[in-house]
């Protein structure tokens, strides 16, 4: 048997990530993944943008990652009068309008940037880097007076509020309050929603998709990673960390298989590894309480159809990014009823046809929104209603879509959560929200990737910066870990 | 919606109050955890003799009291408080304390073990959603119970005698001990347990008790001198006996507006019952952390001051000059004869080298201001051997 330094559990983007980084700083690394490496990033199907860090540091080009063009996106309209959108650029009447608010929200994202790229700050004066933290206070007071002051007014301000003011056209508009509420737990008129936007953008202006698609990432991925000598092990789903002498030591697998090493990092849902793996036992009840009342609800539906040929969106370009968000009215609509545990009778949606890039056969993949995390009609009955709901939505867009159609399957957020872990079907391990973000992420406590348990580090999309397939927290963590010599 | 009156309505009477009130000449009442409590029945000297010289009682039912049942209810324990519960044998009472996160008193209260499955906590402050919040994860169930058990407190050299002249032999009765007695067809638990640091007991029953029981007790009680007293007289034995009340010589951690407010057992003195060894418990990570790298930054310490002037409410100064600390707790002591406080000073002072108290002293609607040296004593103040001795002394 041999012996590792660190143990990470999960081998999503944020698992193999960190795990590379750690073996790189010439670590012995065992990654653990209860299915296959990056299954879950199936759930996706566009890459918001992949932290800099982790492509280059994983040299993920040399191990066969590639993109298609960056997609442009058309927001659908039901008699085919679509919107293009692509790079700060609309047709239609905002086209200035847009092109001034794409510079302004770019502007600020960017400068907003580099805070994904740190460890959060403290609030007490050790263990901050003030030095870099001024730096990046600079930055943005660099962006001027009248910028600064609109970044301040604007930053936690919803989405819709900013649309409705910008812009006239409904369905830019509308693009603007679904791109901010994706895989989020808010509808377009909830505070701070626009943060989410700046925080989209942070990632990339645009949505890019792999050659080969998300499993091409996953494999590129984890060859990287084994490439830097990490050892994978799949199927080997962890039932509990074991605590020797209050502190982490090793992990247990559902086989029973104990293993152990000095240095555990889960890059799971931070909720699912304190109060399952380790349990209230080992920690804090004042701790315990406030993860457990961290909010983790989905809002999000994967739709997979398949198809006997490509379909027709009114002549929409099927190579783009399609998505139907009428109005800013409608995002909303589509997110009251799940507060409700109801499913909305218009779903607003993101659709991306891989087989319109790759050759394959005809499939279409959504993301449809929002879906109840906690349906009051039940999972079964929820689910065809969402489903039916969807497809008259795509179907108006699309005419003869249903006809094509040969198979469908929708995932709600509580499939999500039994296949993929994701406490509450929510993508991000815990919603991503001004009161979650950055030091309050998962909690203030382990908001650093360390957790209270000594030798428990956290590195997943429940940590600072939150998910997206990019990679971000799990880099972070690693550096984290190598920088305080854990 | 539940109609909200409790702002509307009187302080509730407790099971013996039917009795209390009679006794009551003063009509001196206080609020305790909602309660009607008699602060004096009549004569507070009279009332601290009674508890040093012959038999006391007190009605303890405010007191707030829970319920923990279930197969995990040691373990539960053992993560909430930082003594060792699992290691309390059932029939066994030990005083505790828990803290939050942050290692900081959240209150301190007395563990009654009746079963290997069951506790009861006894407590000044209500705790409930602590109590529930701390219950995740194991096999327990948590109750307020201060409603349905009526308690009183017998305290005194002769409450043996009077116990036995009651009807029950507590003469094998060791002190944290516990036993169950018949009464009127019900049980009745008594505890050699109390808040006097003197000899006594604790009474356990139902309301339907309570009542046919004081008059039992203090028909047994007469030839010994039994007295019913206020808090006012307890207060001064408790001051003796160098015990602490929450929110009077600290405030809990979870009441603390002040951020520099709450205490570390170990600025409470209370860290000897902190057991490092059970496994986790709330507070232990941020306690090992003070004591590892020795950031305490109070201490608690019981001290001896000159003349007769109770200290009340005074600053303790080093050198004359320079604030060191304050009084919580202060009284011209009867049973020691000599003027005794309980402090909390900056760490630094806990030795009591130079220091002084400052006392304004009210003589006749005009201050004296006293600037006198202070001498740091031990806890307890009063200590005297019948407390421990079993079986206990006849008086």
């Amino acid at each position: 048997m041999p012996s590792f330094d660190v143990i990470v559990i999960g081998a999503g983007v944020n698992g193999l990530a960190c795990a590379s980084h750690l073996a790189r700083q010439s670590r012995r690394v065992l990654l653990l993944e209860a299915g296959q490496p990056g299954g879950g990033m199936a759930l996706a199907h566009l890459v918001p943008g992949l932290d800099p860090r982790v492509a280059q540091g994983m040299d993920l080009a040399r191990h066969g990652l590639t993109f298609h063009p960056a997609l442009a996106t058309t927001v659908l309209h039901p008699e085919g009068r679509h919107r293009t959108v692509s790079a700060g650029h609309c047709d239609g009447p905002d086209t200035a309008a847009y092109a001034a608010l794409h510079r302004r929200l770019t502007a600020f994202a960017r400068v907003l940037t580099p805070f994904r790229q740190m460890t959060p700050p403290r609030l007490t004066a050790a263990g901050s880097e003030w030095g870099r933290l001024a730096r990046l206070g600079l930055g943005i007071r660099a962006l001027g007076k009248t910028e600064f002051r609109e970044l301040l007014r604007m930053i936690l301000i919803n989405v819709a509020d900013v649309a409705e003011d910008e812009l006239s056209d409904d369905l830019v508009r509308g693009l603007l309050a679904f791109d901010a509420t994706l895989g989020s737990w808010l509808g377009p008129r909830s505070p701070n929603s626009l943060i989410l936007l700046l925080n989209r953008l942070s990632m990339g202006a645009s949505p890019l998709l792999p050659k080969g698609g998300l499993p091409a990432l996953a494999g590129a991925m984890t060859r990287a990673a084994l490439s830097c000598g990490v050892t994978i092990r799949e199927d080997a789903r962890v039932a509990q960390v074991v605590v020797e002498a209050d502190r982490a030591s090793g992990v247990t697998l559902t086989t029973g298989e104990h293993l152990y090493a000095p240095l555990i990092v889960s890059a799971i849902s931070p909720k699912t590894t304190l109060l399952s793996l380790v349990g209230p036992r080992h920690l804090d009840a004042g701790f315990t309480t406030r993860l457990s009342h961290v909010r983790s609800r989905g809002g999000a539906a994967k739709l997979h159809l398949t198809l006997r040929t490509l379909p027709d969106f009114r002549g929409a370009d099927l190579r783009s990014r399609l998505v139907i968000a009428p109005s800013v009215t409608a995002v909303e609509a589509a997110f009251n009823p799940v507060k409700y545990g109801e499913v909305p009778d218009a779903p607003v949606m993101e659709i991306v046809l891989p087989s319109a890039h790759d050759p394959g056969p005809p499939v279409l993949s959504a993301i449809v929104q929002f879906a109840p995390h906690s349906p009051k009609a039940g999972l079964d009955t929820a689910r065809a209603q969402m489903l039916a709901n969807t497809l008259r939505q795509l179907e108006t867009c699309a005419p003869g879509l249903g006809a094509l159609t040969t198979g469908a399957r929708l995932l709600m957020p509580q499939d999500i959560e039994a296949e993929f872990g994701m406490v509450g079907g929510n993508w991000h391990h815990g919603e991503l929200s001004v009161e979650q973000m950055l030091f309050l992420r998962p909690l203030q406590e382990a908001a650093q990737y360390q957790t209270p348990l000594p030798g428990l580090w956290l590195a997943g999309a429940g940590s600072h910066p939150g998910g997206g397939i990019t990679g971000a927290a799990g880099w972070n963590a690693a550096e984290r870990i190598v920088k305080e010599r854990a | 919606m539940t109609d909200l009156t409790h702002y509307r309505t009187p302080l509730l009477a407790t099971p013996f109050h039917a009795r209390t009130e009679a006794r009551n000449v003063l009509y001196r009442w206080g609020a305790w955890a909602g309660y009607r409590t008699a602060l004096c029945f009549g004569d507070p000297a009279m009332e601290h003799t009674a508890i040093r010289n012959a038999a006391s009682v007190y009605d303890l039912c405010p007191m707030v009291k829970y319920r923990i049942q279930g197969p995990d209810a040691a373990a539960y324990l053992n993560r909430l408080t930082i003594r060792d519960a699992a290691k309390l044998p059932v029939g066994s009472v030990h005083y505790t304390v828990w803290c939050d996160d942050r290692g900081r008193v959240l209150d301190d209260g007395t563990l009654f073990r009746h079963a290997a499955d069951r506790y009861m906590l006894c407590c000044q402050e209500r705790h409930l959603p602590w109590l529930l919040d701390s219950a995740a994860g194991y096999e327990v169930a948590v109750f307020e119970v201060t409603e349905e058990v009526a308690a009183l407190s017998l305290q005194g050299p002769c409450s043996a005698t009077v116990l036995a002249a009651a009807g029950f032999d507590v003469a094998g009765l060791r002190p944290f001990r516990m036993a169950t007695f018949a009464f009127d067809g019900a049980d009745l638990t008594i505890s050699r347990t109390g808040f006097t640091g003197d000899l006594g007991y604790e009474l356990w029953m139902a309301p339907a008790q309570a009542l046919p029981f004081w008059d039992h007790l203090m028909a047994a009680g007469a030839p010994w001198g039994i007295r019913p007293i206020g808090t006012d007289a307890l207060n001064l034995a408790r001051i003796e006996a160098g015990f602490v009340i929450t929110n009077m010589d600290f405030i809990p951690a979870d009441q603390a507006v002040r951020e520099d407010r709450s205490r570390s057992p170990f600025e409470l003195a209370l860290d000897w019952m902190i057991d490092w060894d059970k496994g986790h418990f709330t507070g232990r990570r941020a306690l090992k952390l003070e004591k590892d790298c020795d950031t305490s930054k109070w201490a608690l310490i019981g001290l001896d001051i000159p003349g007769n002037v109770s200290a009340e409410g005074s600053i303790l100064y080093h050198s004359r000059r320079h604030e060191a600390g304050h009084i919580t707790a202060a009284a011209w002591s009867p049973a020691t004869k000599r003027s005794i406080a309980i402090a909390q000073v900056q760490r630094r002072h806990m030795a009591g080298r130079d220091l002084w108290v400052e006392i304004y002293a009210l003589r006749e609607l005009q201050y004296v201001k006293l600037m006198l040296p202070v001498t740091v004593t031990d806890r307890p103040f009063f200590n005297p051997a019948r407390k421990r001795a079993t079986p206990p002394g006849v008086f």
